[in-house]
Parts: C-alpha cells; sequence; structure tokens
C-alpha cells in the first residue's frame, strides 16, 4: 500500500446557516479545500462525501448531487456518499485513504457536510434517535439523548465519573471554541451554566448535549510521494482505522466503555507504531460531555476513572497534558453530523501544519481523531502525523 | 406511514417479550436473530423462540424532557435498561411510577401498553413497557 497525505483542508462556518443551501455549503469547503492543496481541482479523480441522513433535506442520491454542484460531473468523476451516523464523516475520510493508499485514485476529495436546521428540531431529534436501533430503542420511546444519560447515570453509579467531571467536558470545549472563527459558539461557559441548563434526558441537560448545526468540511489527499513535490504543507496519514459494536446499546456487556473505540484505538496505535502518550491533540466525538470522557480513557489517554478528573483540572486544555477538542469539539465548534468526522481531521492537521492560530498547540508530533455512530456501534480513530 | 405487516410481524416479540435461544451454545438474545452472533454457520437454523423473563432489576434509567413529536405529551416520561432474572438487558420505557422514586436496582415487571399511533387513522402501536413490581 502507498503512503497517504493530506495536501489541503477547508471548512465552512459552523451553525445556523440559514442564508445557505446544503449544496452551497458542500462545495464552499471542497474549493477552500483544493485552493489549500494549490491545485485547480482538475487533479482530483474521486470523491467520497460523509453524510448522514437524506432526511434533513429530503434528497437522496447526495453523491451526484455534489459531484455536479462541484463541477466534478463535467469530468465524470466518481462520487460516494458514506452514512455511519455520528461516524459517517470519519467513515468517508477512511474510505478515501483506502482509495488512494491502494493505488486505485491518485487524488481523493474527502468531504464531509450535513444541513440540520431546515427541519423543526422535533424532527432532527427523530432523525438523530433512528441512529440508534429504531425499532427496539427509539420505537420504545427512547431518545438518543436517553441512551448517553442511561450511560451518564451508570457511570456516576459506578464512581468512574462525578456529575461536574463530566459537565466540565463541555466547559473546555466553550473554552477552545472561543478562539475559533468558524465555531457556532464563541463564548466561555461556567461548570454553572451546564449544570443549571434546563433537562433534556436526566441527568443530561441542554449544555451536555452538541447542537444541531449546518456545515461542511473537506481535505484533499494524494500519495505522499505526489505531497513531497507538490511544494505545500502536507500531513502524513499513519492510520485510519473503523471498528463495529451491536446496533443496540443494551446489547451489550458493558454500556460505560465502547469496544468499538478501543478496538479501533488499539489498531491505529499499532499501525502508527506510537503509544496514547505520544498523541499531543485530539479531536474527540463529544456529541454529548460523556462521550467525551469516554472517549478519554478508551482512547487511553487517562485511566478509567481518571479521565473525568483531568478535564475539571484543566489537563486537556491547550498547553495541557494533552489538547482535547481545540476547534471546540462538537460541543461548540457545532455537529453537523456528516462533516463532523472530517472536521476533526481538518483540525488536527491544521494543528500539525501549525495552521491553527490562537489555538495552536506547540510542537505536535501526532494528532488523532475520533468519531462516532449512534452508541458506539461505528468508531473511527485515524492519527496523523507532522513532516 | 406504517403499514400493518411491519407492526403484525412483531407482535410476538413486542407484546410477549418472546427472543430466541440459541440451540448450539444455549445464548439468549432479545430481539430475536435469526443468526447466533458468537456461533454463525454453526447455529443457523438452530435458534429457538425463547421467553424472556418478566421481571427484573431497573440498570440504569433517565427522565425525557425533550421528546418526539409521537411521545410529545407523555413527557417527561421515565425510561429504563433492564436486566431481567434471566439476565437479558433490555430497554423500555419505566410507566405508573414517581419520577422521582426511580433507583438503580428497583424491582420492575413488563407489561402490555400503548406506545404511540400514526396519527388520527392510522396503526396503533402497542408494546411492553416495565411498572414497579411491587
Amino acid at each position: 500500500m502507498r503512503e497517504v497525505a493530506i495536501v489541503g483542508t477547508g471548512v465552512t462556518k459552523f451553525g445556523e446557516l440559514w442564508d445557505k443551501s446544503f449544496r452551497s455549503i458542500g462545495i464552499e469547503a471542497g474549493i477552500k479545500a483544493i485552493e489549500d492543496a494549490g491545485m485547480s481541482g482538475s487533479e482530483v479523480d474521486g470523491i467520497f462525501i460523509g453524510n448522514m441522513s437524506s432526511r434533513f433535506i429530503n434528497q437522496q442520491h447526495i453523491d451526484a448531487l455534489i459531484a455536479d454542484y462541484s463541477g466534478m460531473a463535467t469530468r465524470n468523476v466518481p462520487a460516494v456518499r458514506t452514512e455511519a451516523g455520528g461516524a459517517s464523516g470519519g467513515v468517508a475520510f477512511r474510505q478515501g485513504v483506502m482509495a488512494v493508499a491502494s493505488g486505485m485514485h491518485e487524488a481523493v476529495l474527502v468531504g464531509g457536510a450535513e444541513k440540520m436546521t431546515d427541519l423543526d428540531d422535533a424532527s432532527t431529534a427523530s432523525v438523530m434517535d433512528s441512529t440508534a436501533d429504531a425499532e427496539w430503542e427509539a420505537s420504545m420511546g427512547l431518545t438518543l439523548t436517553s441512551l448517553y444519560a442511561m450511560i451518564t447515570r451508570r457511570l456516576i453509579y459506578e464512581g468512574t465519573a462525578t456529575r461536574e467531571e463530566i459537565a466540565s467536558f463541555a466547559v473546555n470545549a466553550h473554552k477552545h471554541g472561543a478562539l475559533n472563527p468558524n465555531a457556532q459558539y464563541k463564548s466561555p461557559i461556567t461548570l454553572d451554566t451546564v449544570l443549571r441548563s434546563g433537562p433534556v434526558a436526566e441527568p443530561l441537560n441542554v449544555f451536555d448535549c452538541a447542537p444541531y448545526s449546518d456545515g461542511a468540511a473537506a481535505v484533499v489527499m494524494v500519495p505522499l510521494d505526489v505531497a513531497k513535490k507538490m511544494g505545500v504543507d502536507y500531513v502524513k496519514v499513519v492510520a485510519a482505522c473503523q471498528a463495529s459494536d451491536t446496533l443496540a446499546l443494551f446489547q451489550r456487556e458493558d454500556i460505560t466503555t465502547f469496544k468499538a473505540t478501543t478496538a479501533a484505538a488499539k489498531e491505529a496505535y499499532r499501525i502508527a507504531g506510537i503509544e496514547p502518550k505520544d498523541i499531543s491533540v485530539a479531536e474527540v466525538h463529544d456529541d454529548y460531555t460523556v462521550g467525551g470522557i469516554m472517549a478519554l480513557q478508551d482512547l487511553g489517554f487517562f485511566k478509567k476513572g481518571d479521565a473525568g478528573k483531568a478535564v475539571l483540572e484543566g489537563q486537556v486544555e491547550i498547553g495541557g497534558k494533552i489538547a482535547v477538542n481545540t476547534s471546540g469539539g462538537l460541543k461548540a465548534r457545532g455537529y453537523p453530523v456528516g462533516a463532523s468526522g472530517v472536521a476533526q481531521v481538518v483540525e488536527i492537521a491544521d494543528q500539525l501544519r501549525n495552521k491553527a492560530d490562537k489555538r495552536q498547540v506547540a510542537n505536535a508530533k501526532y494528532g488523532l481523531a475520533q468519531s462516532v455512530g449512534g452508541t458506539g456501534s461505528a468508531v473511527t480513530v485515524s492519527i496523523l502525523e507532522a513532516i | 406511514m406504517a403499514t400493518v405487516a411491519k407492526e403484525w410481524r412483531e407482535i410476538p416479540a413486542r407484546y410477549n417479550l418472546e427472543g430466541s435461544e440459541c440451540g448450539n451454545c444455549n445464548r439468549k438474545y432479545f430481539p430475536k436473530r435469526s443468526m447466533c452472533p458468537f456461533c454463525r454457520r454453526n447455529g443457523f437454523g438452530k435458534m429457538h423462540p425463547y421467553q424472556v423473563s418478566r421481571k427484573g432489576k431497573v440498570f440504569t434509567f433517565s427522565v425525557i424532557h425533550e421528546a418526539p413529536d409521537c411521545n410529545r405529551s407523555l413527557k417527561p416520561y421515565a425510561v429504563a435498561m433492564v436486566r431481567t432474572d434471566d439476565g437479558l438487558l433490555i430497554s423500555g420505557q419505566l410507566v405508573d411510577v414517581d419520577l422521582s422514586k426511580i433507583e438503580i436496582g428497583m424491582r420492575v415487571r413488563s407489561v402490555l401498553r400503548k406506545l404511540d399511533e400514526d396519527g388520527a387513522s392510522g396503526v396503533i402501536h402497542y408494546g411492553f413497557k416495565f411498572v414497579p413490581d411491587l
């Protein structure tokens, strides 16, 4: 297999982009990434796009739409849309890596896009609930938030983390989001903001939950040997792994750890030949605060029982032991679902190329991105290396 | 709007908690599966109906305040994961209970209740919910 490099990144502002359509935000991110790579676009011979649900915009065939409006269809470039709930973007990225690594494609554009605010909140929530088991969780009256809420209650009951420690993950997210011009929320919050916000599914409150957002992100990838001759800043993709678990949360032995995360991470560290302590900057899937806490443990950054305390103490801030969710994460940067996994890779690539402005982490060699679908039914873990 | 076929197909499980038992390794599942995930090919064709215990204990729970449209009239309402007395874990609503008195470990049993309906002229969905087992 060939080694793969990211040579360009692009991301739109995340938020309630009422004046923009799905197709316009998707194209905006792609053009930014191609410009960043110093390419014309005619080099691209494959498109992969992470997009979770056609129900948000009532449009199937998203791949054809993006190929058409990006101008790639004039050259008949193939496009593939991937869906894996919240991990849709992470899976698209991995497919793009495999396409270049295998030699099937020479230059791939991986995008992620979602337009969630064209539907009312309750309808959007129902779409999100169907990333859990639609027949045996959602249709029985359970919501995706309630599933994470039940994980939260169990974590607290077992003494793995306190309610305050779990809430502090959102405080860290907002602190970093305030430094990101593309973030949906740029205002710092306190622990009280989270703990006193209205309940969504007890014990989780509004500020424990990532918002519904519109947005898109994209990266351009080529073989590493080609990247070296392009004269642009690039990063090496050292691992792009994915793992599965049961669709329904209730079919697991243990609901306080996501085995798909531990499995994908184990494989990614093995391929990269590094350990968790070698990672300086990470983007983890905090669709709920508790998901962020679990990720820190499942990825091996902290031992079970230590992650919550570490977040509360500021150890995951920029300048701390490991900088986590420097973009603001899903919570503060925003959570346009399919865009999310690609946006994480954009943030890590920008950090490793010293392009993260006020959020820059000093001397980072390795960065990691983790994207989660449903309640950990599909997880991607990718590791990038600075050159 | 869904057809009645789906509703009819799921009656044994949704009304009566019927799951599956693997004839090869004796592992039990809810909902039913046509293949044991552990025995795979060796268990295929050997899955038998299994009656899941209707009693158990609350493993974890949540009180939902932001609900989808179909359950809007219920909120706030409780949901739980229940460890049945025969060791399975099952999710469902927890009703006929003081929302402030729910605890992990609380004894519950399953009952048949209305879940929701597809509008005024559509299918009415029934299924199991949990109530305190006093």
